[in-house]
């Protein structure tokens, strides 16, 4: 009964200066629309940006580095055990890019439940002949199943059919950049050369834009099987496992393990890529700075509106108080309001800011780097909706804690003696 | 005798700004259910602020102050607010209605905030004292729109609506002209007849006092005559 009499109050108060009011409630749906427009439209083009990267990433690769054995043979011969060994001038042994007994592992990892899912991948220089011009390149070997599905390969064909690559046999898709040098349309054919000198001839099926143009100027997309021919080696020959996980934050602590199960080099994405974390979370920290900026500024635009209604409104808190109310309940009224205009400037700000991202959603957006992206990209997380109403109601509250407080303080005798 | 509904004994109060001086020295009285007081004095001696020490507002003072029996000094504000919601009425000489609402619902402001009854009840109440003063017809109506006597009566109307046990005014008729003042004493005379109602109003026109039941005259700070 108390609460509902202190908000009948507190309505009417703000009713009878709804002018104000509005003014104060359009400062926070200002700060709140922006905030959550800045938002949605800033990790949403951060999610564009890393998805460049990361949508065409393995959250864990799998392959076999080159280099020199870290154990020596020396090491391993208990004689010399406690001596020290000075080995000079090591090489690389003679250790295959192949990864040995690949059926097994990927059955294996295929069958991990964190494991979303896993593409094998061969990975192999080439010289594309036009002419007697060499053109250095890398030719892919791809389960095109496998990457469609796992990292939206079909997606940057932005010529051509992908699936061919399986089903014309011999096929090729050249990056756009490479086959805007090769002049190769759909349907030519290129010859290419592999490391060891065997030339070959393969029928351009489709183009590639990665948007990421310097990578279009060397790769291209073939079969594993044509590839595995390209290179004369058996239909078990695999250079790279890529594998997709549930969780990404995963990544490390799966990398790690499967680096000591399979004995194999193992890169989670986090360390390939470090970079684009740091770059999204710099970002994220700009955007919630000037959006709560703004809010903090509505919230001194209430404070100064709850102070002059204080000031004008001392003859009501004075009888107010002379007739029973307390200085608490005269405290609550006027968080009451304050609180009223945080929730109604808030949840018009929530609107407001739902319909500028998906207006700025609709406006085109279209550059050769991002074949799949037409108009501007907006994420719609609700957390960013729940952050933003959080923010409206903590920083009203705290904007009419003070005027409150002084309110509660009036002392009536003083306010009716001085008439 | 009835029962004494306010008890002041040795109450003393100082104001230091700008030097020390003694507003109140040694006053003792009471007021006994049914007694229509007036307080007079000239300007400055202490009268007013006598009236707002009895109505628990102000509480910087030594002495004694027991409003039905129950002590009052020292106890809480909030505690006081219920005091004075409970038993104490007030009408001052401005009238303090709250322009955000309507008659009625000044009305049944101190009511609602005591919610010992249904809002049916608390209506009925109200359109009671309305009918009492004279001014039914003014319940819908916004408090600007009010002549001086009208809201002065809605004021003495809000101050009875939960039946106090004492009804207290500084300077009620203070703001009046003489047909209005008129109108304001009728009805506090009303009160003291028809419901029995205790009041203690403060004032320094000699023609109001003459004619409550009993006056108390204060002098620099003391009472001189009860």
């Amino acid at each position: 009964m108390n609460t509902r009499l202190i908000i009948q109050i507190a309505y009417s108060l703000l009713m009878a200066r709804w002018k104000q009011t509005l003014v104060a409630a359009i400062g926070v749906t200002f700060s709140i629309t922006m905030f959550i427009t800045l938002l949605s439209f800033m990790t949403g083009l951060n999610k564009l940006l890393d998805g460049l990267v990361i949508n065409r990433t393995p959250h864990v690769r799998l392959f076999n580095e080159i280099r020199p054995d870290s154990i020596q043979p020396i090491q391993k011969a208990p004689g010399y055990r406690s001596h020290y060994h000075m080995v000079r001038s090591i090489k690389s042994g003679n250790s295959r890019q192949e990864i040995y007994n690949s059926g097994a592992i990927m059955e294996r990892i295929a069958q991990d439940p964190r494991v979303l899912g896993l593409a094998p991948k061969i990975t192999t220089p080439v010289f594309f002949n036009e002419g007697n011009i060499e053109i250095t390149g890398v030719v892919y070997g791809i389960d095109i199943e496998a990457e469609s599905r796992l990292f939206f390969f079909t997606d940057y064909v932005v010529k051509g059919q992908a699936a061919d690559l399986k089903n014309v046999s011999n096929s090729i898709i050249l990056g756009k950049g490479l086959a805007d040098k090769l002049l190769a349309d759909i349907g030519d054919i290129v010859q290419l050369t592999t490391s060891q000198g065997e030339q070959f001839r393969l029928k351009v099926v489709g183009h590639f834009q990665s948007g990421l143009q310097e990578l279009d100027k060397t790769q291209s997309f073939a079969s594993i099987k044509t590839v595995q021919k390209i290179m004369g080696k058996a239909n078990n020959y695999i250079t790279d496992i890529q594998v997709k996980l549930t969780d990404i934050n995963q990544a490390p602590k799966l990398a790690k393990e499967f680096n000591k199960v399979f004995e194999i080099d193992a890169e989670d994405i986090q360390t390939a890529n470090s970079q684009f974390e740091t770059g999204t979370s710099v970002r994220n920290i700009i955007s919630y700075a000037v959006g709560i900026t703004l809010l903090v500024v509505a919230g001194f635009g209430i404070y100064n509106i709850l102070n002059m209604m204080i000031y004008e409104k001392m003859d009501s808190i004075a009888i107010l108080k002379a007739t029973g109310f307390s200085g608490k309940d005269v405290n609550r009224i006027f968080i009451m309001i304050a609180l009223g205009i945080g929730i109604f400037g808030g949840l018009t700000g929530l609107l407001m800011g739902y319909l500028l991202s998906s207006l700025i959603d609709q406006i085109p957006f279209n550059t050769a780097a991002l074949p799949t992206v037409t108009t501007y990209p907006i994420n719609y997380n609700p957390v960013y909706y729940f952050i933003g109403g959080a923010f409206s109601l903590i920083t009203t509250y705290f904007a009419g804690f003070f005027p409150a407080r002084k309110a509660s303080k009036v002392d009536p005798v003083v306010i009716i003696r001085g008439k | 005798m009835n029962a004494v509904i306010l008890e002041a004994k040795h109450i003393y109060k100082q104001f230091y700004d700008p030097v020390k001086f003694d507003v109140l020295k040694d006053i003792n009285f009471q007021v006994r259910a049914g007694e229509f007081v007036s307080v007079i004095g000239k300007s400055g001696c202490g009268k007013s602020t006598l009236l707002y020490i009895l109505s628990t507002m102000d509480t910087d003072y030594q002495g004694e102050l027991l409003v039905d029996g129950v002590k009052m000094t020292g106890k809480k504000e909030k505690e006081l607010a219920a005091v004075r919601n409970e038993k104490i009425g007030f009408v001052f000489q401005f009238h303090y209605l709250l322009n955000e609402f309507s008659v009625m619902e000044n009305i049944l402001l101190p009511a609602r905030k005591l919610a010992k009854k249904t809002e049916a009840e608390l209506k009925e109440r109200a359109h009671f004292l309305l009918n009492k003063l004279d001014i039914s017809k003014l319940a819908e109506k916004n408090p600007r729109q009010l002549s001086g006597g009208e809201k002065q009566r809605v004021a003495i109307a809000r101050a009875m609506v939960n039946e106090p046990a004492i009804i207290m005014g500084d300077e009620p008729t203070g703001n009046l002209d003489k047909r209005n003042s008129e109108i304001v004493f009728a009805t506090f005379q009303q009160l003291a007849q028809e419901f029995n109602q205790s009041l203690l109003i403060v004032t320094h026109d000699p023609e109001f006092a003459e004619r409550t039941n009993r006056i108390i005259e204060m002098e620099d700070g003391r009472i001189i005559r009860q």
